[in-house]
């Protein structure tokens, strides 16, 4: 930084920026020669998730679309509005609907619901365009392909919590689709009571696998849609699948880094 | 108005859709440079939005499309026409600077770095302050769905899973619950995970291009658009009540009855065929489609590892060669179930309600 000057009259901009507190939250001013560029990137948590250059091809928008970056900054915001719905929402058959008719009537300004329900559809969205756009540049090959898989599976982590999530308004709309989804269960090959084979799991004349101990059991707790789903389906919803998908990611973005950041023509 | 929208509704069926679909896709990666041409793909945008303004006009479409689950549909789908319209349109230039000895754009690009701060912070900075615009307005004009209280007693006809998986669903038309609903949806997964364990040319690795990938980038979008997007479209908004197909402008008939004639493979051979009556025992009756599917799983492979996938055959090795083929084969058989649905009415090939295995 530039040699200090004495002062003439009194610069706000500079109290504020040269101030123990400030200097103490930002490491690092906001200057414009190259080294400090780097220092603001590598100074900050959150910028320290990038590298401190990157090829031009592969930070261009017309390459990435950002659309794996949007995908994350979705999920955070999903994150946020979902704590603030875990404030109102009880997980229970009397409470639940009731507690979100009352979000819609009674919280002031009430649009939380919807940022949450909107940011779910949206998020699937970008992950398939993300995985779109690796898929048409090629992205996916040798040495990314772990990257790649890493990727399916937070795909499928993707649907899934927005799967869980649809159950928790209990209401009619909520309800008949997990039930028509979680049926399909019941197909499940040896694992599920009216699937290929699951007859042949039986000890003399006794069952292993019924209605009563099959897959869909275990993911409904219970043989229809009911208490114990609700419960199953919420704490699968906010706690299970995103720990999950946070540590999955945090692989992901390590990964990106360490298969030589993103990918650009040998 | 009103006749052309009859003339919609009596020539869409989901045969027809699902062609047209596969004519218009064939169309697009054959001759990709014209598609994606400024000349060819303007009118077509110009059409497709002319045709959704239109149904716009119609109470029945308009509901359809504004319930609030079904919006974000509609959004991707622009969304996806625009970017895999850019994806190809980009490899078409890159493979032409490639014919002219020039090297790729993002090659002239690749040695040259960027400081993250500010460029690509601010990318990113943009990106998600347009997300968080988007998302608010459209948070504050379209209200989250809140229907009775859940009910028991009362399943809505039809009942729909989240628009996502209704591709799946709607392949419970063609297939029983553990082909797809499991297999199916497994077979995807496997199969998205095998890409780069299959596909591991470098070369065509971090740019955009077309024809060097013609074969891979054909497969993908066919079953991304045709297999997935197509039959979530058809199922979100073509399919009412008893699940039974309407056009888009027709009204949701709870009472449209359809004649279930489906019959089996093992009937249209004992039967019309031989007309000798269904054997009793499960293996004899059920033998004609075993084979039939074996030899579908089997022999098209033998055939083509000598004949046209030769040199692919050489380069990927027996294991690599045979997973491929049976992905593939499974990919493909989805269609052609739907085709033998529609042409002669097939219910199952293999059907053997005694262990709950039909195929
Ligand atoms: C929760 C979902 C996901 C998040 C938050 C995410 C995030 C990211 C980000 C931020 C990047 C950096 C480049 C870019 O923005 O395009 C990236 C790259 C990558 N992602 Fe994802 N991703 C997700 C899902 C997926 C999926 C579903 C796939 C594939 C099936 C995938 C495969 C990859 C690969 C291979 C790269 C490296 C691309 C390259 O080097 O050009 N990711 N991801």
């Amino acid at each position: 930084m530039s040699a200090p000057e004495t002062p003439k009259k009194f610069d706000l901009g500079k109290f504020i920026t040269e101030s123990q507190i400030y200097k103490s939250i930002f490491r690092h001013g906001y200057t414009t020669s190259d080294r400090d560029r780097a220092l603001s990137v590598m100074t900050n948590v959150f910028f320290h998730l990038h590298p401190v250059k990157v090829r031009k091809s592969g930070a261009r928008f017309g390459f990435t679309w950002c659309a794996g970056g949007l995908s994350f900054f979705v999920f955070l915001t999903l994150v946020v509005s979902g704590i603030l719905l875990m404030f109102y929402y009880r997980p229970t058959v009397e409470h639940a609907y009731n507690d979100i008719m009352a979000l819609r009537e009674h919280v002031p300004f009430g649009i939380m619901r919807e940022l949450h329900r909107w940011g779910a559809h949206a998020m699937i969205i970008t992950v398939w365009l993300h995985m779109f756009r690796v898929f048409m540049t090629g992205s996916y090959k040798p040495p990314r392909e772990f990257n790649w898989v890493i990727g399916v599976i937070l795909l499928v982590l993707t649907m899934l919590l927005s799967f869980t999530g649809y159950l928790l308004p209990w209401d009619q709309l909520a309800m008949w689709a997990v039930t028509v989804g979680s049926n399909m269960a019941r197909a499940t090959p040896f694992l599920g009571h009216e699937g290929p084979g699951a007859a042949l799991l039986a000890i003399g004349d006794i069952q292993l696998v019924h209605s009563g101990s099959d897959v869909r059991f275990a993911l409904l707790g219970g043989r229809f849609v009911g208490a114990g789903t609700l419960l199953r389906f919420y704490i699968l919803h906010c706690v299970a699948i995103p720990t999950a998908v946070v540590v999955l990611m945090s692989v992901h973005f390590w990964r990106i880094r360490k298969d030589g950041g993103i990918s650009g023509p040998l | 108005m009103t006749m052309i929208k009859d003339a919609v509704n009596a020539f869409c069926s989901p045969v027809i859709i699902f062609t047209a679909s596969m004519v218009c896709f064939y169309l697009f990666v054959r001759f990709p440079r014209q598609a994606t041409s400024m000349a060819v793909s303007l009118p077509l945008l110009g059409l497709a939005l002319a045709g959704f303004a239109f149904g716009l006009t119609d109470d029945h479409f308009r509901k359809i499309i504004t319930t609030p689950d079904n919006v974000p549909i509609v959004g991707m789908l622009f969304i996806f026409l625009y970017f895999t319209w850019y994806a190809v349109r980009k490899g078409v230039i890159n493979d032409q600077r490639m014919e002219r000895g020039e090297s790729t754009i993002e090659q002239t690009e690749t040695n040259e770095k960027v400081l993250v701060f500010p460029y690509l912070i601010f990318i990113e900075f943009v990106m998600a302050l347009a997300y968080a615009i988007v998302l608010v307005v459209w948070s504050i004009f379209l209200k989250a769905p809140l229907e009775e209280p859940a009910n028991p007693t009362i399943s809505p006809n039809p009942s729909k899973a989240p628009w996502y998986f209704l591709g799946l669903q709607e392949l419970l038309v063609y297939f029983d619950p553990w082909i797809a609903g499991v297999l199916l949806p497994t077979f995807i997964i496997i199969g998205l995970c095998a890409i780069p364990y299959i596909d591991r040319d470098t070369d065509g690795s971090g740019y955009f291009s077309f024809k060097k990938r013609r074969a891979v980038i054909s497969t993908y979008l066919f079953g991304f658009w045709i297999l997935w997007v197509l039959l979530i479209v058809i199922g979100t908004f073509m399919r009412g009540p008893n699940w039974n197909f309407f056009g888009p402008f027709e009204k949701w008939d709870i009472h449209k009855t359809v004649p279930l004639l489906n019959i089996n493979l093992s009937e249209i051979i004992f039967i019309k065929w031989l007309g000798i009556g269904l054997p009793k025992l499960w293996i004899v009756r059920e033998l004609p489609g075993i084979l039939l599917t074996l030899g579908y799983f089997m022999v098209p492979p033998a055939i083509l590892a000598k004949t046209k996938l030769k040199s692919a055959y050489q380069k990927l090795g027996p294991v690599r060669y045979a997973v491929l083929m049976m992905l593939l084969l499974v990919m493909v058989s989805v269609p052609i179930k739907m085709y033998l649905r529609w042409a002669f009415n097939l219910k199952y090939i293999v059907a053997i309600p005694e262990f709950f295995f039909n195929i």
